[in-house]
């Protein structure tokens, strides 16, 4: 049953077949099997998850009418808030601090009935590509346990490829739910900014973060983002409009009669040629189902990464001031207040985070400011009008996810910047706040690990990532005979 | 050696800025719903927002965006078509996410002025004070150093964290640089903070109680050699909480520049400390080397773009310029220029107006609050607004006295009964049996008692000398414990006297 999917779990939930309880069981069963191996969770809520669970039965029994996915189980990055729940961000600074509040991606999680086993692990603040930035352990990527399962949400995407939960939530400020989907053979969404609400997730750069579903198919996704998606008073930046009709896209899955535009400047050098042929194959079976294939040129792109290397730094380095061992979270040092604080954030932030927090504070700097993060600001412009141009010739755009399969735990951890380029194709859809997905493209010849297509789409037009992905998997499932995941290494048997 | 005022003033010209800070007094707070009523126990006032709790964003609280306008509008502004919102990133205990959501570049008023009458040399002088920007803001939480001897941070064992201010919005208001007003510049700049001070309460905006902290002013003081263009060094004083300091704390800033610059030393930048016993400054925290906030546009916050249609509903709205309702008023009651003054220092305008509103005589509205309930608001040290007696309780005592069923005397002792809380004007009279003695063979009984008593006296009014009949007239209230019209009394006798 665990191996199924989302939406088939939730139809046996309603034919009765299976409970909740059943469900969620059978998923602490496998977490407790595997986890020591893959790492994915660094709190599971057992007692909180059953008892969600023995409710949602409750209310189905009594005839209550309940959500398309109540009942089925989800992990959700250690980045959101739940109330009572350790939520750390993978980081030593937040140790022991249970939220006095939910968020409102939580919050509707819990009215859907959709039951929450435990928080997944991340890079540390949401700062990284691989989870080895975690201050607790580095996750494994179920595929090859040598290797990263992507980042920052590397514990969502393992734990749906290791089949621990079926569902998981993420966060994407560069790309972080979709190269961990990439590289673990999973689907993962960054909706349009401003889609789904930032309220209680923690931030690492405010203007670029977008929660998002992560999946094991492009239906589960698009269910789980109309739970989770809509307006919200309480994030200013959320977009008042009703979302797009996800699952019917999905549902719908045709691209006949649409243009695809393949973007020049997202591929060629630096792409894995596995990745890349496995992407040339995902374009040949779009343009057979009746999509016209368009090349087009977003020139700024080259700057993306620049960009975002000055803007996310910036954010980072005015978000993460609060942890400072007055309020919540750990303290160390004694003194002045300043001297504790200083202590405390010594102790408390990783490398990577504390490399990103001085980045920022240089780039915010007075007589620097202009050079640094005012350029930026214009460079994202730039990019925004990019995609406006290259949108006008198609209806979505596509590119390898990331540039290559998943790489060695260690292999990067000592150069930020190759580290960094794992981001390069993600990246701009953050910077101009439209929406992009990754879904499977196969697995790359030279070492049988998975690759990823992405589809990005303009802003509150999530509906054609679901459409155009739902169309692209049908297609690749047909020719695979078996869903990408099948061929994955079976964890059990400890 | 230093200079006396007087000297200065031949030497150097001052140029004023002054920064005031408002507490507007919305419901609840600049960017969640928690409630701004003061003096709550610590920290019962927060939320997962105004505590910067991870993950909490903030939401602008349209009131304060109103009420902004309103004040922008009412000095003369201009309103922006577009403004945001900034971080102003710096580390302090009291402030829960190290940075203070505020406006930087991008103010949502700008551009406006506020003109001032000071009495001078020459007559009353009106001066133009350039509004440079009036932009919003978050307050910060409060520390309280516990163990120390001064309550300041020096000395102390620890110290705890109150954020229920935290949040509050904030409203600063910025002068350009004030220049011309030369040896009036300590009057002006209270003049600025009390025009200032009208307007805010006029608009209902806040409550403007600068001993409370709602309103609180900054003083930039600089000096600069009379003919020179340049700019002097300047010192900023806080800690201003009265219009009175304000005028005190120029006056002495002013001293000290000219005391240094005579002694060929330079003024320092700084922030300075004003202090009510002494009437001086002692130095703050050093500005030498400017802190670096790196300001950057507020992501979590979208850009404020009021409707048109909005500010101008606001600007229809606006009640009328304190200036001009004095002006009104004074014309309207006929007012001399001492009494309208002494009326607006003891702060009982309003209650006059409202007074003579109910139907008082202007005179009589304005003898009551001016003396009686004045008199007792002193004795108190209470302003006269807060004790507990009405406009509807003046009026009605006036127009008691008017129908004759209370004295001028006995009035004064209803009035008091008011403040004392025994209840009403007729509860107390009622009450405490307070008549008019109106019974003319009880009135004549005494007449004719005091007549014999004073028999020469008696005979001077019948030989046409009235003003001795005082003495008469005296003797007959007394008689009659102050419970007689004495203008009855009055008539009464001079007719027995043959003089009417």
């Amino acid at each position: 049953m665990i191996e199924k999917s989302a939406t088939q779990m939730a139809a046996a939930l309603q034919s009765g077949e299976l409970t909740s309880v059943e469900l969620t069981k059978a998923h602490l069963a496998r977490i407790d099997e595997v986890d020591d191996k893959v790492k994915a969770f660094l709190h599971v809520d057992k007692e909180g998850a059953l008892k969600q669970a023995e409710n949602v039965d409750a209310r189905r029994k009594a005839g209550e009418k309940l959500s398309p996915l109540a009942g089925v189980p989800l992990a959700l990055k250690d980045v959101m808030v739940q109330k009572g729940i350790p939520t750390t961000c993978g980081s030593k600074m937040l140790e022991g601090w249970r939220p006095p509040y939910d968020s409102t991606v939580v919050a509707r999680l819990k009215s859907a009935g959709i039951i929450i086993l435990g928080k997944t692990n991340m890079d540390e603040f949401a700062m990284g590509s691989s989870t080895e930035n975690s201050a607790c352990f580095p996750t494994h990527n179920p595929w090859d346990l040598t290797r990263i399962p992507g980042g920052s949400g590397g514990g969502s995407s393992a734990a749906l490829a290791a089949f621990e939960a079926p569902l998981a939530i993420g966060t994407d400020t560069g790309g972080s739910i979709r190269q961990p989907a990439a590289v673990t053979g999973t689907v993962g969404v960054k909706p349009t900014y401003g889609g789904v609400s930032r309220y209680g997730l923690v931030a690492f750069s405010s203007s670029l973060d977008q929660a998002g579903p992560c999946a094991r198919n492009v239906l589960d996704a698009a269910y789980l983002h109309e739970v989770i998606g809509g307006y919200d008073p309480l994030d200013s930046t959320s977009i008042n409009a009703p979302l797009p009709p996800l699952v019917q896209a999905a549902k719908n899955a045709s691209v006949t009669g649409m243009k695809i535009g393949v973007i020049k400047e997202l591929q060629g050098e630096g792409y894995q040629a596995g990745v890349l042929k496995r992407f040339n194959e995902g374009l040949e079976e779009l343009a057979k189902l009746g999509a016209e294939i368009v090349e087009v040129s977003c020139p700024n792109f080259e700057y993306a990464l620049a960009a975002y290397y000055l803007i996310a730094p910036s954010e980072c380095s005015s978000n993460l001031a609060r942890f400072d061992a007055m309020r919540y979270g750990i303290r160390t040092g004694e003194g002045s207040a300043e001297e504790v604080m200083n202590a405390t954030r010594e102790l408390g932030f990783g490398k990577e985070v504390k490399r990103r927090i001085i980045l920022g504070t240089y780039a915010l700097s007075s007589g620097y400011y202009d050079a640094y993060y005012g350029s930026a600001q214009k460079v994202r412009t730039l990019i925004s009008r990019d995609f406006e141009q290259a949108f006008t010739k198609a209806d979505v755009l596509v590119s390898p996810t990331a540039p290559t399969t998943a790489f060695k735990i260690g292999e990067k951890s000592n150069d930020p910047i190759a580290m960094y380029l794992n981001d390069i194709a993600t990246i701009p859809t953050n910077l101009a706040g439209v929406c992009g997905i990754s879904i499977p493209s196969g697995l790359a010849e030279e070492d049988g690990l998975p690759a990823g297509f992405q589809i990005m789409a303009g802003a509150m037009k999530d509906d054609l990532l679901y459409q155009v992905g739902a169309a692209l998997e049908a297609a690749l499932l047909s020719k695979w005979g078996a869903p990408i995941l099948s061929g994955a290494p079976k964890l059990g048997a400890k | 050696m230093s200079l006396t005022y007087e000297k200065l003033i031949d030497k150097y010209e001052p140029v004023l800025g002054l920064e005031v800070h408002v507490e507007l007094g919305t419901k609840s707070k600049m960017f969640c719903g928690c409630s701004t009523v003061f003096g709550a126990e610590p920290n019962t006032q927060t939320c997962p927002v105004c505590l910067g709790l991870p993950g909490a964003l903030p939401v602008v609280n349209a009131k304060a965006i109103e009420y902004t306008i309103a004040i922008g509008l009412a000095l003369n502004c201009s309103i922006a078509p577009f403004s945001r919102f900034a971080r102003k990133n710096y580390f302090y205990p009291d402030m829960p996410k190290n940075f203070q959501t505020s406006q930087y570049d991008e103010p949502i008023c700008f551009g406006g002025y506020l003109d001032v009458k000071v009495d001078t040399d020459e007559g009353v002088k009106e001066f133009r004070i350039e509004i440079e920007r009036v932009h919003m803001e978050e307050d910060t939480g409060k520390s309280l150093h516990m163990g120390g001897a001064t309550g300041r941070i020096h000395g102390a064992d620890y110290s705890l964290l109150d954020y229920n201010r935290a949040g509050i919005p904030l409203v600063e208001i910025v002068t350009k640089p004030v220049a011309g007003t030369g040896k009036y510049a300590p009057e002006v700049a209270r003049a600025y903070v009390s025009e200032l001070r009208d307007i805010l309460r006029s608009l209902g905006v806040s409550d403007v109680k600068m001993e409370q902290g709602s309103l609180r002013c900054d003083a930039n003081v600089s000096l600069r050699l009379i003919g020179a263009e340049k700019l002097g060094t300047r010192s900023e004083t806080k800690n201003v909480n009265s219009l009175r300091s304000v005028e005190r704390a120029v006056r002495s800033e002013m001293l000290r520049h000219a005391a240094l610059l005579e002694k060929g030393e330079r003024v320092i930048q700084e922030t300075r400390h004003f202090h009510e016993d002494t009437g001086d400054t002692t130095p703050g925290r050093s500005k030498e080397q400017a802190e670096d906030y790196r300001y950057f546009p507020e992501p979590d916050l979208v850009p404020v773009a009021p409707a048109k249609d909005w500010i101008e509903k606001i600007r229809a709205t606006l009640p009328e310029k304190p200036s001009a309702r004095r002006t009104r008023l004074q014309e309207s009651w006929q007012v001399p220029d001492k009494e309208m003054a002494a009326m607006i220092n003891a702060d009982v305008l309003d209650q006059v107006e409202q007074t003579v509103n109910l139907g008082a005589d202007p005179t009589r509205a304005r003898s009551w609050w001016l003396g009686e309930i004045a008199r007792i608001a002193n004795e108190r040290e209470l302003p006269a607004s807060s004790l507990p007696i009405t406009p509807n309780d003046v009026a009605e005592v006036v127009a008691l006295i008017g129908k004759g069923e209370l004295t001028d005397k006995l009035a004064r002792q209803v009035v008091e009964g008011v403040i004392n809380g025994e209840g009403r004007p007729r509860e107390i009279i009622e009450k405490r049996g307070i008549k008019v003695v109106s019974d003319d063979s009880a009135l004549m009984a005494a007449i004719v008692n005091s007549i014999k008593a004073q028999p020469e006296v008696a005979e001077k009014v019948r030989g046409g000398h009235i003003p001795a009949a005082g003495a008469l007239i005296g003797a007959v209230m007394k008689e009659t414990k102050g419970q007689a019209d004495a203008a009855k009394v009055r008539e009464l006798l001079l007719k027995h006297l043959g003089q009417a």
